[in-house]
Protein backbone atom coordinates (compact mmCIF):
# COMPACT_ATOMS: atom_id res chain seq x y z
CA UNK A 1 0.00 0.00 0.00
CA UNK A 2 1.47 3.74 -0.81
CA UNK A 3 1.30 6.37 1.46
CA UNK A 4 -1.66 8.70 0.75
CA UNK A 5 0.27 11.78 1.72
CA UNK A 6 4.24 11.51 0.49
CA UNK A 7 3.29 8.16 -1.70
CA UNK A 8 6.31 6.47 -0.11
CA UNK A 9 5.40 2.64 0.54
CA UNK A 10 3.71 1.52 3.83
CA UNK A 11 4.33 -1.53 6.01
CA UNK A 12 2.47 -3.53 8.39
CA UNK A 13 3.38 -3.72 12.15
CA UNK A 14 1.31 -5.72 14.46
CA UNK A 15 1.53 -3.52 18.00
CA UNK A 16 -0.82 -5.60 20.47
CA UNK A 17 -2.51 -7.25 18.39
CA UNK A 18 -3.56 -4.38 16.00
CA UNK A 19 -2.34 -4.36 12.60
CA UNK A 20 -0.85 -0.66 12.00
CA UNK A 21 0.37 0.28 8.33
CA UNK A 22 3.47 2.83 8.69
CA UNK A 23 4.75 4.87 6.11
CA UNK A 24 8.57 4.33 5.22
CA UNK A 25 9.08 8.17 4.07
CA UNK A 26 7.11 10.43 6.10
CA UNK A 27 6.47 7.78 9.16
CA UNK A 28 2.62 8.92 8.81
CA UNK A 29 0.02 5.96 10.41
CA UNK A 30 -3.00 4.05 8.65
CA UNK A 31 -5.59 2.56 10.68
CA UNK A 32 -7.95 0.20 9.38
CA UNK A 33 -11.43 0.16 9.68
CA UNK A 34 -12.32 -0.32 13.87
CA UNK A 35 -8.71 -0.81 14.60
CA UNK A 36 -8.47 3.19 16.61
CA UNK A 37 -11.52 1.67 18.92
CA UNK A 38 -9.08 -1.48 18.91
CA UNK A 39 -6.43 0.86 20.38
CA UNK A 40 -8.19 2.48 22.52
CA UNK A 41 -9.62 -0.35 24.17
CA UNK A 42 -6.25 -1.63 25.06
CA UNK A 43 -5.82 2.11 26.25
CA UNK A 44 -8.19 2.23 28.97
CA UNK A 45 -7.11 -1.86 30.22
CA UNK A 46 -3.92 -0.60 30.16
CA UNK A 47 -4.57 2.63 32.39
CA UNK A 48 -6.97 0.49 34.78
CA UNK A 49 -5.81 -2.75 35.15
CA UNK A 50 -9.20 -4.02 34.69
CA UNK A 51 -12.20 -4.48 32.14
CA UNK A 52 -13.01 -1.76 30.13
CA UNK A 53 -15.73 0.46 31.47
CA UNK A 54 -18.30 -0.24 28.67
CA UNK A 55 -18.06 -3.72 29.51
CA UNK A 56 -21.65 -4.46 30.97
CA UNK A 57 -21.74 -5.88 34.05
CA UNK A 58 -21.86 -9.31 34.58
CA UNK A 59 -26.04 -10.47 34.74
CA UNK A 60 -27.02 -11.84 37.94
CA UNK A 61 -26.56 -15.59 38.35
CA UNK A 62 -30.50 -16.45 38.50
CA UNK A 63 -30.67 -14.31 35.30
CA UNK A 64 -29.46 -18.18 33.89
CA UNK A 65 -30.39 -21.74 34.84
CA UNK A 66 -27.39 -23.15 36.37
CA UNK A 67 -25.14 -24.60 33.17
CA UNK A 68 -24.47 -28.35 33.84
CA UNK A 69 -20.76 -28.85 33.52
CA UNK A 70 -18.48 -32.50 33.24
CA UNK A 71 -18.05 -34.20 35.93
CA UNK A 72 -13.68 -33.17 35.33
CA UNK A 73 -15.04 -29.46 34.95
CA UNK A 74 -12.68 -27.18 36.85
CA UNK A 75 -13.78 -26.54 40.51
CA UNK A 76 -14.31 -22.71 39.52
CA UNK A 77 -17.15 -23.67 38.76
CA UNK A 78 -19.60 -21.11 40.37
CA UNK A 79 -16.62 -19.43 42.06
CA UNK A 80 -16.38 -16.90 38.81
CA UNK A 81 -12.88 -16.12 37.83
CA UNK A 82 -12.88 -16.96 34.16
CA UNK A 83 -10.28 -16.03 32.05
CA UNK A 84 -12.02 -14.06 29.58
CA UNK A 85 -13.21 -11.22 32.49
CA UNK A 86 -11.64 -11.33 35.50
CA UNK A 87 -8.20 -12.95 34.91
CA UNK A 88 -7.02 -9.95 34.28
CA UNK A 89 -5.06 -7.99 31.37
CA UNK A 90 -2.11 -10.83 31.20
CA UNK A 91 -4.95 -13.99 31.36
CA UNK A 92 -7.12 -12.17 28.89
CA UNK A 93 -4.66 -11.71 26.47
CA UNK A 94 -3.54 -15.23 26.61
CA UNK A 95 -7.03 -16.52 26.54
CA UNK A 96 -7.79 -14.41 23.41
CA UNK A 97 -4.88 -16.01 21.49
CA UNK A 98 -6.85 -19.31 22.31
CA UNK A 99 -9.72 -19.08 21.21
CA UNK A 100 -8.47 -17.26 17.81
CA UNK A 101 -6.18 -21.11 17.28
CA UNK A 102 -6.69 -24.22 16.12
CA UNK B 1 10.80 -20.35 -0.09
CA UNK B 2 7.71 -19.36 1.92
CA UNK B 3 8.58 -15.84 0.17
CA UNK B 4 7.82 -17.02 -3.08
CA UNK B 5 4.50 -18.72 -2.05
CA UNK B 6 3.23 -15.38 -0.43
CA UNK B 7 4.69 -13.80 -3.78
CA UNK B 8 2.99 -16.34 -6.05
CA UNK B 9 -0.48 -15.78 -3.61
CA UNK B 10 -0.63 -12.19 -4.42
CA UNK B 11 -0.79 -12.63 -7.81
CA UNK B 12 -3.28 -15.09 -7.96
CA UNK B 13 -5.46 -13.12 -5.75
CA UNK B 14 -4.65 -10.36 -7.63
CA UNK B 15 -5.78 -12.06 -10.94
CA UNK B 16 -8.91 -13.28 -9.23
CA UNK B 17 -9.91 -9.45 -8.19
CA UNK B 18 -9.23 -8.23 -11.51
CA UNK B 19 -9.13 -11.02 -14.71
CA UNK B 20 -9.45 -8.28 -17.28
CA UNK B 21 -5.99 -6.31 -15.86
CA UNK B 22 -3.97 -9.69 -15.47
CA UNK B 23 -1.74 -8.99 -18.81
CA UNK B 24 -2.16 -4.98 -18.72
CA UNK B 25 -0.89 -4.20 -15.86
CA UNK B 26 1.58 -7.23 -14.37
CA UNK B 27 3.58 -5.46 -11.38
CA UNK B 28 0.89 -3.56 -9.22
CA UNK B 29 -2.77 -2.67 -8.94
CA UNK B 30 -2.85 0.87 -7.88
CA UNK B 31 -6.60 0.78 -6.73
CA UNK B 32 -6.02 -2.01 -4.31
CA UNK B 33 -2.21 -1.21 -3.42
CA UNK B 34 -0.09 -4.02 -2.14
CA UNK B 35 -1.15 -7.53 -1.46
CA UNK B 36 -1.12 -8.42 2.46
CA UNK B 37 0.15 -11.38 4.14
CA UNK B 38 -3.32 -12.49 6.65
CA UNK B 39 -0.98 -15.77 7.69
CA UNK B 40 1.85 -18.02 7.19
CA UNK B 41 1.91 -21.08 8.62
CA UNK B 42 2.47 -24.18 7.50
CA UNK B 43 -1.01 -25.95 7.82
CA UNK B 44 -1.86 -22.31 5.53
CA UNK B 45 -0.58 -19.10 3.77
CA UNK B 46 -3.59 -16.68 3.50
CA UNK B 47 -2.56 -13.20 1.24
CA UNK B 48 -5.14 -10.76 0.84
CA UNK B 49 -5.42 -8.52 -2.04
CA UNK B 50 -8.37 -5.74 -2.50
CA UNK B 51 -11.47 -7.88 -1.92
CA UNK B 52 -10.12 -11.25 -2.56
CA UNK B 53 -7.83 -13.63 -0.42
CA UNK B 54 -5.99 -16.70 -2.38
CA UNK B 55 -5.23 -19.61 0.44
CA UNK B 56 -2.27 -21.84 0.00
CA UNK B 57 -3.46 -25.04 2.01
CA UNK B 58 -0.92 -27.17 3.61
CA UNK B 59 2.27 -29.60 1.75
CA UNK B 60 0.36 -33.16 1.89
CA UNK B 61 -3.31 -31.81 1.63
CA UNK B 62 -5.27 -34.94 0.25
CA UNK B 63 -6.20 -33.61 -3.56
CA UNK B 64 -9.21 -35.71 -3.72
CA UNK B 65 -10.83 -34.74 -0.43
CA UNK B 66 -9.93 -30.97 -0.86
CA UNK B 67 -11.68 -30.84 -4.65
CA UNK B 68 -15.04 -32.35 -2.68
CA UNK B 69 -14.53 -29.78 0.25
CA UNK B 70 -14.03 -27.25 -2.10
CA UNK B 71 -17.22 -28.13 -3.94
CA UNK B 72 -19.33 -28.32 -0.74
CA UNK B 73 -18.39 -25.12 0.33
CA UNK B 74 -19.60 -24.20 -3.21
CA UNK B 75 -23.14 -25.69 -3.00
CA UNK B 76 -25.93 -23.69 -3.00
CA UNK B 77 -27.15 -25.68 0.20
CA UNK B 78 -24.46 -23.93 2.44
CA UNK B 79 -25.56 -20.18 1.01
CA UNK B 80 -25.32 -18.13 4.23
CA UNK B 81 -23.50 -20.72 6.05
CA UNK B 82 -19.98 -21.21 5.03
CA UNK B 83 -18.55 -18.72 2.78
CA UNK B 84 -18.36 -19.68 -0.92
CA UNK B 85 -15.38 -19.89 -2.97
CA UNK B 86 -14.29 -17.96 -5.90
CA UNK B 87 -13.07 -19.31 -9.35
CA UNK B 88 -9.28 -18.88 -8.38
CA UNK B 89 -6.42 -17.26 -10.98
CA UNK B 90 -4.52 -20.84 -10.23
CA UNK B 91 -5.20 -24.39 -8.69
CA UNK B 92 -1.90 -24.36 -7.08
CA UNK B 93 1.22 -22.77 -6.15
CA UNK B 94 4.16 -24.33 -5.47
CA UNK B 95 2.93 -27.48 -5.30
CA UNK B 96 0.16 -26.83 -2.90
CA UNK B 97 -3.48 -26.11 -3.54
CA UNK B 98 -4.82 -22.88 -3.82
CA UNK B 99 -8.32 -21.69 -3.37
CA UNK B 100 -9.62 -17.58 -3.59
CA UNK B 101 -11.82 -16.88 -1.51
CA UNK B 102 -14.20 -12.87 -1.17
CA UNK B 103 -12.31 -11.02 2.20
CA UNK B 104 -14.59 -11.33 5.29
CA UNK B 105 -14.24 -9.19 8.05
CA UNK B 106 -13.00 -11.46 11.01
CA UNK B 107 -13.51 -11.16 14.92
CA UNK B 108 -11.91 -8.77 16.39
CA UNK B 109 -8.99 -10.33 18.72
CA UNK B 110 -8.71 -7.33 21.27
CA UNK B 111 -12.97 -7.93 22.28
CA UNK B 112 -13.34 -11.37 22.86
CA UNK B 113 -16.72 -10.76 24.65
CA UNK B 114 -17.93 -9.08 21.59
CA UNK B 115 -17.46 -12.19 19.95
CA UNK B 116 -20.73 -13.47 17.60
CA UNK B 117 -21.12 -16.67 20.14
CA UNK B 118 -24.93 -16.94 18.96
CA UNK B 119 -24.04 -16.46 15.75
CA UNK B 120 -21.69 -19.10 15.70
CA UNK B 121 -23.89 -21.58 17.41
CA UNK B 122 -26.53 -20.87 14.75
CA UNK B 123 -24.18 -21.28 11.72
CA UNK B 124 -23.47 -24.52 13.00
CA UNK B 125 -26.96 -25.95 13.61
CA UNK B 126 -27.66 -25.33 10.07
CA UNK B 127 -24.31 -26.48 9.00
CA UNK B 128 -25.26 -29.26 11.41
CA UNK B 129 -28.82 -29.90 9.74
CA UNK B 130 -28.16 -30.02 6.11
CA UNK B 131 -29.19 -32.68 4.21
CA UNK B 132 -26.43 -35.55 3.65
CA UNK B 133 -27.95 -37.40 0.65
CA UNK B 134 -28.32 -34.28 -1.46
CA UNK B 135 -25.06 -33.22 -0.81
CA UNK B 136 -22.60 -35.92 -1.60
CA UNK B 137 -24.91 -36.75 -4.85
CA UNK B 138 -24.30 -33.45 -5.52
CA UNK B 139 -21.01 -33.53 -5.16
CA UNK B 140 -20.74 -36.96 -6.99
CA UNK B 141 -22.27 -35.57 -10.13
CA UNK B 142 -19.94 -32.50 -9.91
CA UNK B 143 -17.14 -35.20 -9.57
CA UNK B 144 -18.86 -37.32 -12.35
CA UNK B 145 -17.98 -39.95 -9.80
CA UNK B 146 -20.29 -42.82 -9.75
CA UNK B 147 -20.99 -45.89 -7.46
CA UNK B 148 -21.18 -46.82 -3.73
CA UNK B 149 -19.22 -45.57 -0.53
CA UNK B 150 -18.37 -42.33 0.83
CA UNK B 151 -18.49 -39.33 -1.01
CA UNK B 152 -18.12 -37.32 1.38
CA UNK B 153 -14.68 -36.77 3.14
CA UNK B 154 -14.37 -37.59 7.17
CA UNK B 155 -14.15 -34.15 9.38
CA UNK B 156 -10.62 -33.94 10.24
CA UNK B 157 -11.06 -32.90 13.77
CA UNK B 158 -9.66 -36.03 15.54
CA UNK B 159 -6.86 -36.15 12.83
CA UNK B 160 -6.25 -32.74 13.86
CA UNK B 161 -5.94 -33.76 17.60
CA UNK B 162 -3.87 -36.81 16.92
CA UNK B 163 -1.09 -34.17 15.10
CA UNK B 164 -0.89 -31.77 18.51
CA UNK B 165 -0.12 -35.05 20.76
CA UNK B 166 2.60 -35.90 18.34
CA UNK B 167 3.90 -32.15 18.29
CA UNK B 168 3.68 -32.39 21.92
CA UNK B 169 5.85 -35.94 21.79
CA UNK B 170 8.04 -34.12 19.27
CA UNK B 171 9.10 -31.25 21.32
CA UNK B 172 10.58 -33.89 24.28
CA UNK B 173 9.69 -35.14 27.40
CA UNK B 174 7.72 -32.47 29.99
CA UNK B 175 6.68 -33.24 33.49
CA UNK B 176 3.61 -31.34 32.27
CA UNK B 177 2.92 -33.69 28.97
CA UNK B 178 2.55 -36.88 31.76
CA UNK B 179 -1.22 -36.07 32.48
CA UNK B 180 -1.96 -34.89 28.73
CA UNK B 181 -1.05 -38.05 27.44
CA UNK B 182 -2.76 -40.12 30.33
CA UNK B 183 -5.86 -38.11 29.24
CA UNK B 184 -5.16 -38.59 25.60
CA UNK B 185 -5.25 -42.37 26.03
CA UNK B 186 -8.28 -42.81 27.91
CA UNK B 187 -10.20 -41.23 24.69
CA UNK B 188 -11.91 -43.85 22.28
CA UNK B 189 -10.42 -44.80 19.33
CA UNK B 190 -12.11 -42.36 17.45
CA UNK B 191 -11.50 -39.12 19.09
CA UNK B 192 -8.10 -39.92 18.83
CA UNK B 193 -8.69 -40.82 15.04
CA UNK B 194 -7.75 -44.55 15.16
CA UNK B 195 -11.44 -45.37 14.12
CA UNK B 196 -14.21 -44.10 12.10
CA UNK B 197 -16.23 -41.96 14.74
CA UNK B 198 -19.61 -43.64 15.65
CA UNK B 199 -22.85 -42.74 13.54
CA UNK B 200 -25.18 -40.51 12.84
CA UNK B 201 -23.00 -38.43 10.75
CA UNK B 202 -23.32 -34.71 9.91
CA UNK B 203 -21.60 -32.27 7.86
CA UNK B 204 -19.06 -30.54 10.55
CA UNK B 205 -16.86 -28.02 10.41
CA UNK B 206 -13.71 -30.42 12.18
CA UNK B 207 -12.15 -27.15 13.61
CA UNK B 208 -14.06 -24.21 15.16
CA UNK B 209 -12.55 -21.31 16.81
CA UNK B 210 -13.39 -17.54 16.50
CA UNK B 211 -10.64 -17.01 13.70
CA UNK B 212 -13.15 -18.99 11.64
CA UNK B 213 -15.75 -16.89 11.90
CA UNK B 214 -16.04 -13.53 9.37
CA UNK B 215 -18.48 -10.69 8.29
CA UNK B 216 -19.15 -10.57 4.26
CA UNK B 217 -19.75 -8.52 2.53
CA UNK B 218 -17.16 -6.56 4.73
CA UNK B 219 -17.42 -5.17 7.07
CA UNK B 220 -20.97 -5.50 8.11
CA UNK B 221 -22.33 -8.32 6.19
CA UNK B 222 -23.93 -11.24 7.89
CA UNK B 223 -21.51 -13.53 9.78
CA UNK B 224 -20.29 -16.90 7.93
CA UNK B 225 -17.53 -19.57 8.55
CA UNK B 226 -14.55 -20.04 6.69
CA UNK B 227 -12.04 -22.80 6.37
CA UNK B 228 -12.47 -26.19 4.45
CA UNK B 229 -9.89 -28.10 5.39
CA UNK B 230 -11.39 -30.16 7.92
CA UNK B 231 -15.29 -30.05 7.11
CA UNK B 232 -16.01 -33.14 6.37
CA UNK B 233 -18.95 -36.30 7.77
CA UNK B 234 -18.66 -37.13 11.49
CA UNK B 235 -20.12 -36.21 15.06
CA UNK B 236 -21.18 -32.80 15.36
CA UNK B 237 -20.53 -32.63 19.13
CA UNK B 238 -16.96 -32.02 17.99
CA UNK B 239 -17.79 -28.75 16.36
CA UNK B 240 -19.38 -27.72 19.82
CA UNK B 241 -16.01 -29.47 21.42
CA UNK B 242 -13.85 -26.52 21.27
CA UNK B 243 -16.40 -23.69 23.39
CA UNK B 244 -17.18 -26.68 25.61
CA UNK B 245 -13.78 -27.44 26.68
CA UNK B 246 -13.05 -23.72 27.26
CA UNK B 247 -16.25 -23.59 29.76
CA UNK B 248 -15.01 -26.60 31.41
CA UNK B 249 -11.63 -25.78 31.83
CA UNK B 250 -13.13 -22.61 33.38
CA UNK B 251 -11.89 -19.90 30.72
CA UNK B 252 -15.23 -19.42 29.31
CA UNK B 253 -17.77 -17.60 31.62
CA UNK B 254 -21.39 -20.07 31.86
CA UNK B 255 -22.95 -17.12 30.60
CA UNK B 256 -21.22 -16.93 27.37
CA UNK B 257 -21.31 -20.69 27.19
CA UNK B 258 -25.27 -20.74 27.27
CA UNK B 259 -25.44 -18.02 24.60
CA UNK B 260 -23.50 -20.07 22.33
CA UNK B 261 -25.06 -23.28 22.98
CA UNK B 262 -28.84 -21.47 23.34
CA UNK B 263 -28.15 -20.49 20.06
CA UNK B 264 -27.21 -24.06 18.96
CA UNK B 265 -30.60 -25.38 20.71
CA UNK B 266 -32.86 -22.65 19.22
CA UNK B 267 -31.05 -23.49 15.39
CA UNK B 268 -32.56 -26.58 15.95
CA UNK B 269 -28.67 -28.15 15.96
CA UNK B 270 -28.72 -31.92 16.00
CA UNK B 271 -25.43 -32.48 18.20
CA UNK B 272 -27.28 -32.35 22.08
CA UNK B 273 -30.82 -33.33 23.09
CA UNK B 274 -33.47 -30.41 22.59
CA UNK B 275 -35.42 -29.94 25.57
CA UNK B 276 -33.78 -26.81 27.13
CA UNK B 277 -33.06 -28.33 30.31
CA UNK B 278 -31.73 -31.81 28.49
CA UNK B 279 -27.71 -32.47 29.84
CA UNK B 280 -25.74 -31.59 26.88
CA UNK B 281 -22.71 -33.47 28.37
CA UNK B 282 -23.15 -36.61 27.97
CA UNK B 283 -22.81 -36.12 24.22
CA UNK B 284 -20.00 -33.63 24.33
CA UNK B 285 -18.02 -34.84 26.90
CA UNK B 286 -15.79 -36.83 24.45
CA UNK B 287 -15.12 -34.18 22.06
CA UNK B 288 -15.03 -31.56 25.26
CA UNK B 289 -12.10 -34.31 26.46
CA UNK B 290 -10.56 -33.96 23.07
CA UNK B 291 -9.88 -30.73 22.33
CA UNK B 292 -9.10 -30.53 26.01
CA UNK B 293 -6.26 -32.41 25.06
CA UNK B 294 -5.18 -30.94 21.93
CA UNK B 295 -5.39 -27.23 23.80
CA UNK B 296 -2.70 -28.55 26.11
CA UNK B 297 -0.81 -30.75 23.77
CA UNK B 298 -0.60 -27.25 21.60
CA UNK B 299 0.58 -25.25 24.35
CA UNK B 300 3.38 -27.59 25.51
CA UNK B 301 4.79 -27.73 22.25
CA UNK B 302 4.48 -23.95 21.57
CA UNK B 303 5.76 -23.14 25.07
CA UNK B 304 8.13 -25.73 24.61
CA UNK B 305 9.65 -24.43 21.39
CA UNK B 306 9.54 -20.70 23.09
CA UNK B 307 11.43 -21.72 25.38
CA UNK B 308 8.82 -20.99 28.37
CA UNK B 309 7.19 -22.19 30.90
CA UNK B 310 3.34 -22.32 30.14
CA UNK B 311 1.02 -19.61 31.27
CA UNK B 312 -1.62 -19.14 33.83
CA UNK B 313 -4.41 -20.12 31.02
CA UNK B 314 -2.85 -23.19 29.01
CA UNK B 315 -2.09 -24.42 32.44
CA UNK B 316 -5.67 -24.34 33.09
CA UNK B 317 -6.11 -26.60 30.31
CA UNK B 318 -3.18 -28.84 31.80
CA UNK B 319 -5.05 -29.28 34.82
CA UNK B 320 -8.09 -30.32 33.31
CA UNK B 321 -6.50 -33.08 31.25
CA UNK B 322 -4.85 -34.05 35.00
CA UNK B 323 -8.73 -33.97 36.45
CA UNK B 324 -9.69 -36.33 33.22
CA UNK B 325 -6.72 -38.17 33.88
CA UNK B 326 -8.04 -38.93 37.52
CA UNK B 327 -11.70 -39.79 36.35
CA UNK B 328 -13.43 -43.46 37.43
CA UNK B 329 -13.43 -45.36 34.51
CA UNK B 330 -17.31 -45.45 34.58
CA UNK B 331 -16.86 -41.70 33.54
CA UNK B 332 -15.65 -42.84 29.95
CA UNK B 333 -18.53 -43.47 27.93
CA UNK B 334 -17.98 -44.88 24.49
CA UNK B 335 -14.30 -46.18 25.47
CA UNK B 336 -14.48 -49.88 23.72
CA UNK B 337 -15.70 -47.70 20.57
Amino acid sequence: MQCPKCHAAMHTYNRNGVQIEQCSGCRGIFLDYGELESLTRLESQWSQQAPPVQQAPPPPPQAYPAAPAPAWGAPQHGGGHYGGHHGGHHRQKSFGRMLFSS
Amino acid sequence: MTTSVVRALGRVARDTAHPAVRAADPAGCRACGESTVLADRPDGTVVRHGEVVAKAHADGTDPAGHRVRLAVAAHPLLAGVLLPPLPAAAEEVSGRPVTAWPYGTPVDPNDPDAAPWEQAGTLLARLHALPLAALSEAVAVERAVAGPGPRLPDMRGPAKAARAVARMRAAGPHPAAVPVERAWQRLPAWARGEARAPGPYALCHGDLHLGQLVRHPAPDGPWLLIDIDDLGLGDPAWDLGRPAAWYAAGLLPPETWLRFLGAYRSAHGPAVPAARDADPWPRLDVPARALTVQTAALALAKSTAEGRDPDDVELLMIDACARIADLATEFTPGASS
